[in-house]
């Protein structure tokens, strides 16, 4: 097996694409490395990018952040700026691991690692982030929604590399939240999960809102009946009780040694409906 | 009275708590553990292992392995030959499969190899000819006739006739007139009950290095729990003289019982016979959990009639216990400890073990007693409210005594139960406010304990410290507690001793670690070895002042004349004496062997208090209190330990720890993400109360307090919750999902 830390994008993107055999993108490594010990993977070629200039960085743009893809989970959680307007995502992608896993564990590994249950996906979904992807015909920008394929795929081509996610900016009343449930409190996999991003009108109701559940079908959804559903309320017990209903309606998940597809669903509905009312009450306070 | 027989005295180091002396290695990272043993020429061993839950193996052909470079040895059961004694065959079975694979994760061959890749890729080219047969995972399932049979011809004589093949073993006890019983009942309740399988979780994953030399003597350097035991094990399949094998044990990173049986130690020794060179083996996580001792899952029926005042007046137990593919007696177990801890007039336990295509059962901490008693606490809770009885009140109402006949036949000395009980009543945790959806539940416990075969040695050496050698792997801090009893006897300090566990050839035989043993019969056995070096030390102290060696006795660390008319000579310390040894008649040591009996019951009551989240079925646990009689806690800090520790396993094994198999016969989840032992953050601190009353069979009154914390919480828990949310969870584990939907179902 052949290691190569890249200097740069391009060499990045070069060696990959020009590679016939196996090859595999390494950021933290806190999935790769765990799957070549168990030997689930054997690639010939490893292109590690956290030496890449720029990968680290964490830059204002737009009125939102662009965060680099090697920048660690623990890296963002210091990060005042998008502590304030992304807390939501914050949350999911710090709930990944331990504090060792922390110090190296990426979005954008745990994005392209395609798990349905990943759970820093859920939030950028809601935030509605997007993925700046490198490959060997230039350069693009993908919606969070469009990179995951099916568990342990991408849509990313031969030689394709994420190189940031970009957050957007918002008004200042709107917050985020993610909920996951996992059987314990900590080092496990989310057997549902749920992120909310929602703005408030000046009257305290739901102007817009996203919502995403994770571990419930292939691919993280975009709740779209959900959000419209608590859109205009003020969450009310009522309306919550239909946005869980709308969650249930589309959740397609698996029944396996993690929970069935009954207690998957029922559970995705109830996470939906908290992490609505932890965004909600964020947003409000900020008013 | 017997010399060991408890007298009370007033101690000066015993109950106290100084640190470990195995504590600053563990936190270095120095402590030797199995896989930290190396030999020049050393190869690395893989295990093959069977895909498939029930399969014939019609060949294996294993010549582009050998042919592999770097690859020294390739062993399967044709390097192997067939015992005559049905247990040791199981076993050896177990370690490498002869007919058929029985289980997933069954190991078919073994490789020896300059590598770890070289082994592994070997590994890959062996071709085993399977026939796949039908399997059976579920015990209630292998039951019924007709349903594939396990192992043929392995039911003993007193199996009923008209069952399963797979049922190998039945066994009854109790006393009285159920029938009456019942009928002077106000309520009986009969219930069912299920339980998974569970596996210890030690930390450590099995490991050893083996070596054979051409002359046939051998080496084994393993983490184990009884060096002794492993030595005869595999002495015997290996077909060795014990004196040839000698077996070292490594510090030890968990056992919990798991590492009293020998699962690839027979293997690496074959391979390093057949190689001529030093073998290391060190399982991988997916090898621990689906080829090395889980517990039974089991299957239960139990009925209990109460008064409306709350007394029993009759109880019953059947247990179905599933060993996996190999007889298993864990179930006697099981039925014995059923109602231990009740006074009952009519009473009747039985038993039958079933075989499954699962891996061996190995012992896991009060082995069989945490089902039978989670079922039968489940039962008298239910019926505590079903007549609004307070559950504390009708267990002091109904339990075990000095004088009791025990359900399982003998009458208990002296034991601690109603104490325990009436501790758990007097305490703050008792009467603490409960908020809505939290319920508070309780459970006896109890454990038989178990003294055996015991051997020390303790040399006084001549700068004036002392050795104990000790023939038992330390699981839970013994050798601190060792040193104490050495220390209180001699009236040195602690820390002029040091206790280690000494290797197969330099001690008696010792049994392994187990029945909450070693603190009572090694304790035992380091007491009286001290009082044989003292009645030495006393006779050189007589040889030097010219008198009786009557006349001498020993009284805080030092030899003094026994009385005015022995003569008057000032204190000889035992430094003293010791340093001209070699001038009064050589080295002093003191010895002591014993097949201990006299290890004393133990019970334990436990109270916690849970939430439950009603939308998603998660149980957090809030509060949990131990309560268990200690006889004499030796070393404080040690005991808490084991309670402590008990505890969690028990409060893992009733939420979310379970063997999952799949519709193929499959271990779905052989690793720690989705087996789920918990984690510090799911749990309160867990608080003790250690109850003092002395165990008549020891001379400090010890007895011994590893297993019977493991017992309550599975029921103290599953009580718990059903005064929480109003359901009786009948199945472990109480995971989310079960009790969501148990929560959805009661609307
Ligand atoms: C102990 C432990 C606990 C964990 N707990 C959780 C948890 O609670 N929740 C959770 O969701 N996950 C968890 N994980 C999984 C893992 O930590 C996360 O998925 C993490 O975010 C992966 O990021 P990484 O940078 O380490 O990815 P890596 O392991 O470096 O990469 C993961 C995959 O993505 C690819 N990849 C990485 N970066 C890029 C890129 N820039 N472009 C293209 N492809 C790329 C890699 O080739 C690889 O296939 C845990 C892992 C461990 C070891």
């Amino acid at each position: 097996m052949q290691y190569v830390a890249a200097k740069t994008a391009d060499e990045a993107v070069a060696l990959l694409a020009g590679h016939s055999g196996m090859a595999r993108v390494l950021a933290g490594g806190t999935d790769l490395l765990v799957q070549l010990k168990s030997g689930m993977v054997e690639p010939d070629l490893v292109v590690d990018i956290k030496r890449i200039p720029g990968m680290r960085d964490i830059t204002p743009e737009a009125g939102g952040f662009r965060v680099g893809a090697a920048v660690s989970g623990a890296e963002l959680g210091e990060h005042a700026g998008v502590c304030a307007m992304w807390p939501g995502v914050v949350e999911g992608f710090n709930l990944i691991g331990s504090t060792q896993v922390q110090g190296r564990a990426t979005m954008a590994g745990n994005l392209c690692n395609a798990s349905p249950a990943g759970d820093a996906v859920p939030s950028l979904v809601a935030a509605g982030a997007t993925v700046r992807v490198q490959g060997p015909n230039g350069t693009r920008d993908v919606p969070i929604l469009e990179i995951p394929a099916g568990p342990g795929r991408t849509t990313l081509a031969k030689g394709e590399i994420v190189t940031s996610i970009f957050l957007p900016g918002r008004p200042d009343r709107a917050s985020d939240a993610y909920l996951r449930f996992i059987p314990r409190t900590e080092m496990d996999i989310a057997v549902a999960s749920a992120g909310v991003s929602l703005v408030l009108g000046s009257d305290g109701t739901v102007e817009s809102a996203r919502v995403a559940l994770g571990a419930v079908a292939p691919t993280i959804l975009l709740a779209e009946e959900a959000a419209k559903v608590i859109t205009g309320t003020r969450l009310d017990d009522e309306t919550l009780a239909r946005m869980a209903t709308a969650c249930e309606a589309i959740c397609k998940p698996i029944d396996d040694k993690r929970g069935t597809v009954e207690f998957r669903t029922r559970t995705a509905g109830v996470l939906a409906k908290r992490a609505a009312r932890i965004a909600y009450d964020r947003a409000g306070a900020k008013a | 009275m017997a010399l060991d027989a408890y007298q009370k005295r007033e101690f000066k180091q015993v109950g106290t708590r100084p640190n470990r002396p195995d504590g600053v290695d563990k936190v270095t990272g120095r402590a030797m553990y199995g896989a930290d043993v190396t030999a020049p020429g050393m190869l690395h061993a893989k295990v093959l292992r069977s895909p498939h839950a029930h399969a014939r193996i019609r060949s294996i052909d294993t010549s582009a392995a050998e042919a592999l470079p770097g690859v020294k040895a390739v062993v399967t059961s044709a390097d192997f030959g067939v015992p005559e004694d049905a247990f040791l065959l199981d076993v050896q079975d177990h370690c490498m499969a002869r007919e058929k694979a029985l289980y997933d994760g069954h190991a078919v061959a073994a490789v020896a190899a300059t590598s770890i890749a070289a082994a592994k890729a070997a590994l890959k080219l062996i071709k085993v000819d399977y026939e796949v047969l039908p399997h059976v995972t579920d015990l209630d399932e292998a039951m019924k006739p007709g349903a594939p049979v396990v192992q043929a011809g392995r039911a003993f004589e007193n199996v009923p006739a008209g069952m399963s093949e797979n049922v190998t073993h039945h066994c009854e006890f109790g006393h009285g007139d159920l029938e009456a019983g019942f009928a002077k009942a106000d309520h009986v309740i009969e219930r069912s009950f299920k339980t998974a399988a569970t596996h210890q979780g030690y930390i450590e994953p099995n490991a050893c290095l083996a070596s054979v030399t051409a002359d046939g003597k051998a080496d084994l350097w393993v983490c184990t729990q009884g060096q002794f035991f492993y030595r005869t094990l595999c002495s015997a399949i290996l077909g060795m003289e014990a004196s040839q094998l000698r077996v070292t044990a490594s510090e030890i990173g968990g056992g919990f019982g798991g590492k009293t049986m020998v699962y690839m130690e027979p293997v690496a020794l074959a391979l390093s016979r057949k190689a001529g060179r030093p073998v290391k083996l060190v399982l991988t996580r997916d090898e621990v959990f689906r080829a090395t001792g889980p517990t039974v899952s089991s299957s239960m029926d139990i009925k209990i009639g109460m008064t409306k005042d709350g007394r029993i007046t009759a109880a019953q137990a059947r247990l179905r216990y599933s060993g996996g593919a190999f007889h298993c007696g864990t179930v006697d177990f099981g039925a014995q400890a059923a109602f231990a801890a009740y006074d009952l007039d009519a009473v009747r336990s039985l038993g039958w073990n079933v075989m499954t295509n699962r891996p061996k059962e190995s012992a896991y901490r009060a082995p069989g007693a945490p089902l039978s008693i989670y079922a039968v606490e489940s039962v008298v809770d239910e019926l505590c409210q079903h007549f609004g009885l307070d559950p504390l009140e009708v267990r002091l109402k109904n339990a075990a005594d000095k004088g009791t006949k025990s359900s399982y036949g003998p009458t208990f000395d002296q034991i601690g139960l109603k104490a325990t009980l009436e501790a758990a009543k007097a305490h703050p945790h008792y009467a603490a406010p409960l908020g809505p959806n939290q319920g508070r539940g309780l459970s006896c416990g109890f454990w038989f304990n178990f003294g055996g075969n015991t051997c020390v040695s303790l040399s006084v050496n001549t700068d004036g410290t002392v050795g104990v050698t000790e023939g038992n792997p330390d699981i839970g801090g013994s050798r601190a507690s060792i040193s104490l009893m050495a220390a209180e006897e001699l009236g040195i300090p602690y820390d002029k001793i040091r206790t280690i566990v000494a290797d197969t050839s330099s001690l008696g035989y010792n049994d392994v670690t187990d029945g909450s043993r070693v603190t009572f019969a090694v304790g035992l056995a380091t007491i009286k070895a001290a009082r044989d070096a003292i009645k030495k030390m006393c006779s050189r102290a007589a040889k030097i002042w010219g008198i009786d060696e009557d006349a001498v006795e020993w009284v805080d660390g030092a030899a003094v004349p026994a009385g005015p008319n022995a003569g008057k000579f000032p204190p000889m310390t035992l430094a003293e004496i010791a340093a001209v040894s070699a001038e009064t008649g050589g080295p002093i040591c003191g010895h002591h062997e014993v097949n201990a009996d006299g290890a004393g019951v133990s019970f334990g009551v436990h109270l916690c208090d849970i939430e439950v989240d009603p939308e998603t079925g998660a149980t957090k646990v809030l509060r949990y209190t131990v309560f268990q009689d200690a006889g004499k806690a030796v070393h404080p800090s040690y005991v808490e330990g084991q309670m402590q520790g008990g505890a969690v396993q028990g409060i893992g094994w009733a939420l979310n720890e379970e063997y999952i198999y799949g519709a193929d016969g499959k271990l779905q989840n052989p690793g720690f993400l989705d087996y789920r032992i918990p984690v510090a953050s799911d749990l309160p601190m867990i608080d003790t109360v250690i109850l003092e009353i002395p165990n008549p069979g020891h001379p400090y009154g010890v007895r011994g307090v590893g297993e019977t914390g493991i017992v309550p919480p599975l029921a103290a828990i599953a009580n718990a919750v059903s005064r929480a949310v109003g359901v009786r969870m009948t199945e472990l584990p109480m995971s989310p999902p079960k009790l969501q939907k148990a929560l959805a179902e009661k609307g």
